[in-house]
């Protein structure tokens, strides 16, 4: 009951924190020079004055800034996302068109690197100062420090130019009929190269967080306490080095999620992946500002439920933590 | 490549100008007979925003718009309209009248005939109402009238030269009557499902994956087209366009879809073909902009010095990796008007200097005459790099640039409200130097607030004269004249430095026949093109 009290005051709170961050990216991204009629006249080639003022009228931007925040967020309350002039559909379709492959490729690569990382800073810690350590330690920082579209590049020329063991960009085959599991496979060998490409980039930080935090936990009292009782080695680690050390690692990944929703751009570019990433960059460059508010307001929402998580999960592994405390 | 004689190409102009469908064939070598059948998979990129050429005329809608939509005319290589729609035209001698005599049995994608009325509601309302660009083309109509289903005619109130190079799909799309009258343009459902005439009907658009055209069974042409579908390919990354080319997964790619500096590897590819034709219509050309507001831009001897320290065959060889030919004045040397023996401006540093020391401009302690800001041209790396071949360049003779970098919107923001020194520019001629070339020179179109007018401010009562007239003159010989003369003026006046007339490079499969048959090269309706069996 407490917990879902807790569940239900922190929604309330994060919706607060959306609409702020409504009016903030509202007000932000009117203050960039250019503005989508702007942008659509010079596409056009065109100098005429008519076909501004036609596209700034329907946009509504001939009007006073506060109404048009006020119309904004009226719509907003009202689950209405507004309409892209430049792409001819309303912005709601376009993000349920685009969050779903984004979801799979960030979820993904969520779920692996966290597993990776985590898999991988626990055998380093068990073999502290060793070489296999040091060895785990240079692979995770050699993809930490590696710019995400050079790991994608290179992955793209092993794996499809030179093998050609798996496709080098897309989200599925176009132009085949495929059955049920066949689509799901299809899918699953295009989502290969990206996913990886994002797991080997934030697997790092979760191997050296588990490791750090590992190695701090081995050597408190309770752990030598439960080795004089005679408890096991493999026994003492799941339960009680892991356990605990497990505590900094999902605070990262919860504070990770937002990050990795910001890194799909790059590899949602380079793997023409047809994700949200890409929606809102090309918004940015072309001030198609309903479409952009929109990726904002469903990233943020996303990031503020998966912190609400978090904190559940938080309470879940640790039960000295106490929710709302 | 296989290219053809300049003067065979004009022999076969004349020969053919009626037949078009036998023109592909001297453009490539000979193939067999075509044959029904075949997937072709193309790059598209930036994903266009909507396909409805009418409301917007980027290049990758004028792509894909253009197997949709169709207009009344092609051209061909030279520029000589070709038969689109209208199956033949004539003018009257006073160049004030225009009939054009439509094709027969042409349907819309939805089945309903398309008729004469369907060309006056096109070029009378819609596209007066919502295309910059034709717009005042149109609005030089006195009457549009149908006197038959298959006859158009148009009364203009006084002669425009450049009348019949108007009917380009994206200039002049030909919209259904019947689904747009009456209408909110803009925000017709049609414009997200596209009606046209054209070779392929829209399947269906995955949004930032591919687009999928299928053939248009019913298409006026019959028998054609000869490929099934196509699916436009949506890759934002260079390095993965250029791989999706090597590995054959990809038939197609136009405009920059490859960087330059991967052309050369590309070219070497055995199942790859290159081509540089099909962008005559466009015509464009890289000018370095200068604002005549600032000092010392306002000195023309300061302008004739900047262009005589580039040096614009490095430019074409190193930036651009060989594609495209140095530009000599206003007009790009495809455009019939150019005229080859108006002086040229060679690369001369030595003279540059000497310019700039009779202005007084000597050289500071630190060796510095000048100095500018330039804006660089947001529209890729290739830009980026020539803008820092400039500042090299003009550095060399004394005058120091500092390159400014914003994107797209924010550049086109300072470049239209006059916020800038100095800053490449990219624009195409369309065809005729009326539609294409005065916008950027005659001081009626000094508009603040508009990008691709007349930016720097440029003024000369005599050009503004000259522009008027050449664009109204019925007499093809002293048009000619009128251009020479403004060319020779321009020139003199260096108001723009005028850098690089642009090339593209055409990558095709070479399975795939007939693919560039136009002066509009990929944007046509690919009603020709097949794969070899």
């Amino acid at each position: 009951m407490e917990r879902l009290e807790f569940i239900a005051q922190r929604t309330l709170k994060g919706i607060v924190v959306l609409l702020g961050i409504v009016v903030l990216n509202f007000l932000l991204i009117r203050l960039a020079p250019g503005d989508p009629a702007a942008v659509m006249a010079g596409e056009a080639g065109a100098s005429d004055e008519l076909f501004l003022q036609q596209l700034r009228q329907q946009f509504g931007l001939d009007r006073p800034l506060l109404e048009q925040l006020w119309a904004y967020v009226a719509n907003i309350l009202s689950f209405d996302f507004g309409f892209s002039y430049r792409q001819q559909r309303p912005v709601v379709d376009l993000l349920a068109e685009r969050l779903p492959p984004t979801l799979l490729l960030t979820g993904t690569a969520f779920v692996l690197s966290l597993a990776a990382g985590v898999t991988l800073g626990v055998m380093a810690a068990r073999r502290a100062g060793r070489w296999s350590d040091s060895a785990i330690t240079v692979v995770a920082l050699f993809f930490y420090a590696t710019p995400l579209f050079w790991v994608g590049l290179m992955g793209v020329l092993l794996f499809s130019v030179t093998l050609g063991w798996l496709p080098a960009f897309g989200m599925g085959s176009v132009g085949v009929k495929l059955g049920g599991v066949e689509r799901v496979i299809d899918v699953g060998r295009h989502l290969v190269l990206p996913a990886l490409t994002l797991t080997l980039f934030h697997m790092a930080v979760y191997a050296r967080m588990t490791r750090a935090s590992m190695l701090e936990v081995r050597d408190q009292d309770f752990v030598r306490t439960a080795r004089a009782k005679g408890v096991g080695e493999g026994e003492i680690l799941r339960r009680h080095v892991l356990r605990n050390a497990i505590l900094p690692v999902v605070t990262i990944a919860g504070m990770k999620a937002g990050y990795l929703l910001g890194g799909s751009i790059v590899v949602e570019t380079v793997f023409a992946w047809p994700g949200i990433g890409r929606l809102a960059y090309e918004a940015v460059l072309q001030r198609d500002y309903n479409v952009l508010l929109g990726v904002f307001l469903v990233t943020s929402a996303l990031v503020i439920a998966v912190n609400l998580a978090t904190d559940v999960i938080y309470s879940l592994v640790d039960p000295r933590i106490e929710l709302g405390a | 490549m296989p290219s053809i004689h300049p003067l065979r190409a004009v022999a076969a102009g004349i020969l053919l100008a009626a037949s078009a469908a036998l023109w592909p064939a001297l453009a490539q070598a000979p193939a067999p007979a075509p044959a029904r059948g075949g997937t072709m998979n193309i790059i598209i990129s930036p994903e266009p925003p909507t396909l409805m050429l009418g409301i917007n005329q980027t290049t990758p809608a004028a792509i894909v718009g253009g197997k949709i939509y169709e207009s009344l005319l092609r051209y061909d290589f030279d520029l000589k309209p070709m038969p689109g729609l209208a199956k033949s035209w004539s003018v009257s001698p006073d160049g004030l009248t225009y009939t054009f005599k439509l094709q027969e049995g042409v349907k819309w994608h939805d089945g309903t005939p398309f008729t004469a009325d369907d060309v006056v509601f096109s070029a009378k309302t819609y596209l007066t109402a919502v295309h910059p660009r034709s717009r005042p083309i149109f609005q030089r109509a006195e009457t549009i009238t149908a006197p038959d289903p298959l006859t158009v005619v148009f009364k203009l109130k006084g002669p425009f030269a450049p009348f019949l190079m108007a009917w380009e799909p994206s200039t002049a799309p030909i919209v259904p009557r019947h689904i747009y009258e009456g209408t909110d343009f803009r925000t017709n459902p049609a414009n997200a499902k596209p009606i046209g005439t054209g070779p392929f009907k829209l399947k269906e658009w995955v949004r930032g994956s591919h687009i999928h055209l299928v053939r248009n069974d019913d298409y006026w042409q019959k028998g054609k087209p000869y490929l099934d579908e196509i699916y436009y390919r949506v890759l934002p990354d260079a390095s993965a366009r250029t791989v999706a080319m090597e590995t054959g997964q990809t038939h197609l790619s136009a405009f920059a879809d490859i960087e330059t500096f991967e052309v050369p590897r590309l070219k070497a590819m055995p199942h790859l073909e290159m081509t540089t034709k099909g962008y005559e219509y466009l015509a464009q050309i890289v000018w370095l902009d200068f604002n005549l507001r600032a000092k010392p831009l306002d000195d023309r001897r300061f302008r004739q010095a900047v262009y005589h320290a580039i040096d614009r065959n490095f430019l074409r060889d190193r930036v651009w990796f060989g594609l495209g030919k140095p530009a000599t004045g206003p007009i790009h040397s495809s455009i019939p008007h150019y005229d080859a023996n108006v002086p040229k401006y060679a690369f001369d540093p030595k003279k540059a200097e000497a310019l700039l020391d009779e202005m007084g401009l000597k050289r500071g302690a630190d060796g510095v005459r000048a100095r500018i800001t330039m804006d660089q041209l947001p529209y890729g790396d290739v830009y980026v790099r020539a803008g820092e071949y400039i500042r090299q360049a003009l550095g060399r003779v004394g005058i120091q640039v500092t390159l400014r970098s914003a994107d797209v919107a924010t550049w086109g923001d300072r470049v239209r409200n006059w916020d800038y020194e100095m800053t490449l520019q990219v624009l195409s001629q369309l065809g005729h130097p009326a539609l294409g070339v005065s916008r950027l020179y005659v001081s009626s179109n000094i508009r603040k607030g508009v990008l691709f007018s007349n930016v720097n401010g440029y003024s000369n009562p005599r050009i503004d004269a000259l522009f008027d007239k050449a664009a109204v003159s019925a007499d093809a010989g002293e048009a000619q004249k009128m251009y020479t003369e403004i060319q020779k003026i321009l020139v003199e006046d260096v108001p723009v430095a005028w850098l690089l007339e642009l090339e593209f490079p055409t990558f095709i499969d070479k399975r795939f026949r007939n693919v560039v048959t136009s002066a509009i090269g990929v944007r046509d309706g690919f009603a020709d093109a097949y794969m070899q069996r």
